[in-house]
């Protein structure tokens, strides 16, 4: 049964990434959105981007992962086809796991394509470990994020306006734009509330000259978001075929 | 052909499926054998389509159990699944995807090993007649093929069953035809298939035995041949008239109490029961005295049509009644 499900998770994937990603709302909000946001800061003030880096790659993932998920599940659930997976001798969870890989690893693409320009460009030496460290279950996270909201409607257009609730509260409060330190101090204990926060944290961690083991923290506060995410996420799938 | 019916390989016990407070299936019972072309008719929210999901385990039953090939759908739903195809009443293979890659995709889905996959996808394609268009996207097909594509996916695995959700639903006349010839062939092969429809003369054709399903009950199962002659004993006259109103079936209605009347269209009644010259003679009588002209009169032979309207009290005009009560 687990090697049905790991085969079934592999070619899910593999049909996703080339059925999925160049698919227009993919385009547009998981790589157009974070690229003109990226160019926006650049532009108005060239001099500390580098500050922002951190945040702008978290942005990356957060906006990658979520649209991707709207494209693999939504367009599956209007047209039927995640039906024919689940007719398949796959377990639901498998077939939502492989989904949400599908999502992370556009997010991957995307963040290491900003990561790689980042660092050319501004001439950055972040560890290579941490960022590995931080990227993975924050793309783990947001993909799981994108997939419970996601199967709450049937459009991917419904999805992508649904999911722009936390993405753009997530942009204000998690320190994208200002520190959280800097924020009231209501607005900061809702920023740990939120997975955007503890990436961009460990994104700074990355990227400082002498990174501390905090990042062990974020890491597992994000891997906490994924497990808070991915089984109400099976439930309410599980609930749509009942 | 003479089929040899062997051992049963769908068992279903008391299945039943409320969605929310909506009772879908009502403690049914029935059990398929191997080889036979087994027809769930009924109208739609009979229950069919909830009965393929149980079974193929889209969805749980709320109570009941059926075992598929010896395995229990409750607890053993992977070890069916790997067993049986299922074509779904939409054919919801992938758009993007060309013909070929969309039997591969499902043949890896099932774990069809990489050296067969190939050879069993384009063995498919051109059972089916489509492997000229191997390389085309499946949205660029027309809906008999998208039909005949499902069909073929859900054969990759070389299945023991195959669930057919209302097969040619939305397919033209020559489409359908040729759809039930694949149907036939597969009956050939060996494979069970078990069909749901509400198109009467479908299930006359091709079916080895009907289960008749009105309101999630299952109200008859017999072969097509024993359910029409249950309807035999009585006669059947079908009368059209240039102009038929509610008027007029209630004066025929009363004129002929021992008589069941039947409205097949617009201008067609038939009466079923009833000494047949007494009905033309009553009949005849009263449209005179009314000026109706009479357009035909047929003696007719029992259909499945008629068994159905016997056996469930239902007019046949629910029957062509499509989801979304189109």
């Amino acid at each position: 049964m687990w090697m049905d499900d790991f085969r079934g998770i592999y070619y899910i994937v593999l049909k996703d990434m080339k059925t999925y990603y160049l698919k227009p709302p993919a385009i547009s909000w998981g790589i157009v959105f974070p690229v003109a946001w990226i160019l926006a800061f650049y532009l108005r003030n060239p001099r500390s981007f580098e500050d922002l880096v951190p945040g702008l790659i978290a942005m990356t993932i957060l906006f990658s992962t979520t649209a991707a998920e709207a494209v693999v599940i939504n367009f599956e659930l209007r047209l039927g086809s995640l039906e024919r997976l689940l007719l398949s001798p796959i377990s639901l969870s498998a077939v939502l796991l492989g989904k949400v890989l599908g999502g992370a690893i556009f997010g991957l693409i995307m963040s290491t394509i900003i990561t790689i320009g980042s660092v050319v460009v501004l001439g950055l030496y972040p560890n290579l470990f941490y960022l590995i460290l931080i990227i993975i279950p924050s793309l783990l996270a947001f993909s799981s994020l994108g997939a419970l909201l996601c199967v709450l409607v049937r459009e991917v257009f419904e999805a992508q306006t649904l999911l722009n609730l936390p993405r753009f509260l997530m942009i204000f409060l998690c320190g994208v734009i200002r520190p959280v330190s800097s924020m009231p101090a209501a607005l900061e204990y809702i920023a740990y509330g939120m997975p955007l926060t503890y990436t961009i944290n460990g994104l700074w961690q990355s990227f400082s000259a002498s990174p501390g083991t905090m990042i062990l923290i974020d890491a597992m506060a994000l891997m906490g978001f994924f497990i808070l995410f991915i089984f109400p996420a099976t439930k309410l799938l599980y609930r749509k075929f009942e | 052909m003479e089929v040899v019916l062997k051992e049963i390989v769908i068992h279903v016990s008391h299945l039943t499926k409320f969605y929310g407070r909506l009772l879908a299936l009502d403690h049914i019972d029935f059990d398929v054998k191997e080889g036979e072309i087994f027809g769930f008719l009924g109208p739609n929210g009979a229950g069919k389509t909830t009965t393929i999901r149980l079974l193929t385990g889209l969805s749980k039953p709320t109570d009941g159990n059926a075992s598929i090939l010896g395995f229990d759908i409750n607890t053993e739903i992977t070890e069916v699944k790997k067993r049986v195809g299922v074509v779904p009443e939409f054919s919801n293979l992938y758009d993007e995807l060309s013909a070929l890659d969309n039997l591969l995709f499902v043949a890896q889905l099932y774990g069809v090993p990489r050296l067969a996959r190939r050879k069993k996808a384009e063995d498919l394609l051109k059972t089916f007649g489509l492997f000229e268009r191997k390389d085309s996207p499946f949205r660029m097909f027309s809906h008999g093929m998208k039909r005949a594509l499902t069909i073929a996916a859900a054969l990759i695995h070389d299945p023991k069953i195959v669930f057919l959700d209302e097969p040619t639903v939305g397919l033209d006349v020559v489409a359908a035809r040729s759809l039930r010839n694949l149907i036939g062939n597969l009956r050939q092969q060996g494979v069970t298939l078990f069909i749901t429809t509400h198109y009467l003369e479908e299930a006359d054709i091709l079916c080895d035995r009907i289960a008749i399903l009105v309101k999630g009950r299952i109200v008859k199962i017999d072969t097509p041949k024993a359910l029409k002659a249950a309807t035999e004993e009585e006669s059947v006259i079908e009368f059209s008239f240039a102009e038929l109103s509610s008027t007029l079936i209630h004066d025929i209605s009363d004129k002929l109490p021992e008589a069941k009347l039947v409205v097949m269209d617009y201008n067609k009644v038939r009466i079923h029961g009833g000494m047949p010259g007494k009905i033309y003679d009553n009949v005849c009588q009263l449209i005179r005295e009314k000026g109706i002209e009479i357009q035909s009169v047929n003696s007719i032979r029992p259909t499945l049509e008629d068994a159905f309207i016997k056996i469930t009290g239902l007019s046949p005009t629910v029957m062509s009644i499509e989801k979304g009560g189109k």
